[in-house]
């Protein structure tokens, strides 16, 4: 089981890196949308740092899930997921790899990018250290919720707009925990009952998510 | 094979009733289009009665006036709403893992009248609010979790009906739907936490209700036109889903020869 979830990672990690510019499509489109608020909402300061939590969260969930849409896309395509599907290690290993490796290469450098975007949107520090420690725990939960919805949708023709619209629902107390533990270290409440239960739905959807996206592997390559 | 016309009678003759007499689609489409006359009456005879006790009987409310008196459609929408949800997803479940053509069936079509009672929930919700709290709409848990909640039917609908394979859609609806009514309840706590306006349950099992007895009885009486609706559309809609999926088999052939002269 172990060396599934290692070789899948790897291997997700290697084709990665020699598509260095598809790998960075997600940060772009993160750190370009970002940027576009500004521009929309005009630039306040005190407007901007008020909605800074929400809109990188937005960004985040969006830059997760526009990018999650290819996660079995390519081993579909040739085939290589029937194969990894008939072997006979788990396939919960190969979507928890799958997921781990989503997020090692979308979810991670949003949060360190993220410190830059605190200083475009005038954060304070404590409210910066929130929102990264936010996206720490939550930015797990995109993948794995993601994941679900890449492996539901699989082949399926609008595939990217149905992934988004029967994941988002889902992500709804992610994003509220996790805005809402900076909005609390800003009014200069104590952040830790968020960070809970972010950490509790990151428990949650841990151990639950590879099992469902493992059982939507299966239908829809049946 | 067995060559009664389904369209005559519910049960063959000689039959004994079993627990799984009517997951055969032919008896359950039988059975459902004699069920369908006595539903759509008991629909309009309780909406009627419901409607006339809640908007003539039913005394005017002390603090809200009048107003109040869509909750005779707002909150039995809601209940429905919320409850088909977790009916669709338990059909959708049995489908699954027994392989259940009919539960599945069932699921599919209980998804567009849980949307469409979620959507009118809403709906009265915002007509309810405007004299009431001075806006349509407020951002409390309630208003959201049920504005999720039809996100929630929506993507269901989309992505059954975005899959060209039967058994597939079937499936991947039904996993989708149980993900999600395990997620209704963390959604509901999390904007509960997040922000709460909506006045709470005025219903509750634990205390004696706080209004009128007729107030209750138009409501209760409202639930279960509602009720007697779902089943009455849902069958409707059950019923095409079958002779769809059932289109190449002798009973459908029979029947449609029956039906149509040639």
């Amino acid at each position: 089981m172990t060396d599934l979830f290692v070789a899948v990672l790897m291997r997700d990690l290697r084709l990665a890196m020699r598509r260095r510019i598809d790998t960075l499509l997600p940060l772009v489109f993160f750190l370009v949308a970002l940027s576009l608020f500004p521009l929309g909402v005009g630039p306040e300061a005190q407007t901007l740092r008020q909605i800074a939590p929400g809109i990188v969260w937005v960004c985040a969930l969006l830059a997760s899930m526009l990018s999650v849409n290819q996660l079995f896309a390519g081993d579909q395509a040739d085939g290589s997921l029937e194969q990894m599907l008939l072997a006979p290690q788990s396939a919960v290993a190969l979507a928890a790899a799958k997921c781990c490796a989503h997020w090692l290469l979308t979810g991670l450098p949003l949060i360190v990018a993220t410190p830059l975007v605190g200083i475009l949107f005038g954060l304070s520090t404590p409210a910066l250290l929130a929102l990264v420690a936010g996206l720490a725990l939550g930015t797990p939960i995109l993948s794995l919720l993601g994941a679900l919805g890449a492996a539901l949708t699989l082949g399926l023709r609008s595939g990217g707009m149905l992934l988004i619209l029967i994941v988002l629902p889902l992500t709804t107390p992610a994003l509220i925990f996790g805005a809402g533990a900076v909005s609390q270290v800003e009014a200069g409440l104590s952040a830790s009952g968020h960070f809970s239960l972010l950490g509790a739905l990151l428990i949650l959807t841990a151990v639950g998510g590879p099992p469902a996206t493992a059982a939507a592997l299966r239908i829809s390559t049946e | 094979m067995n060559s009664t016309n389904p369209s005559q009678a519910v049960l063959p003759p000689g039959s004994r009733l079993r627990l799984f007499t009517f997951a055969a689609p032919a008896r359950f489409y039988a059975l459902m289009g004699a069920l369908l006359p006595w539903l759509w009456g008991l629909t309009i005879v309780l909406a009627a009665a419901g409607l006339y006790a809640g908007f003539f009987v039913a005394p005017t409310d002390a603090t809200q006036g009048e107003s109040y008196r869509i909750i005779f459609i707002h909150v039995p929408a809601a209940w429905m709403g919320m409850l088909l949800y977790l009916v669709m997803a338990f059909w959708a479940g049995i489908g699954w893992a027994f392989n259940a053509r009919m539960a599945s069936m069932l699921a599919r079509a209980i998804a567009p009248t849980g949307a469409l009672f979620t959507f009118l929930a809403l709906w009265t919700g915002a007509f309810w609010g405007r004299p009431t709290w001075g806006t349509y709409w407020v951002w409390d848990a309630r208003l959201t979790t049920t504005l999720i909640l039809l996100f929630l039917y929506l993507g269901y609908l989309a992505l059954v009906n975005a899959i060209d394979d039967v058994k597939r859609g079937d499936q991947a609806g039904a996993l989708l739907a149980l993900v999600g009514s395990v997620n209704v309840p963390i959604i509901y706590f999390s904007v509960k936490w997040w922000n709460t306006l909506h006045q709470g349950a005025t219903i509750s099992f634990k205390q004696a209700p706080t209004m009128a007895t007729t107030m209750l009885v138009a409501m209760l009486i409202m639930t279960f036109a509602f009720w007697a609706y779902a089943f009455a559309t849902v069958f409707m809609r059950t019923r095409a889903m079958v002779l769809e999926r059932e289109a190449h088999t002798a009973w459908v052939d029979e029947l449609a020869k029956g039906r149509m002269p040639s």
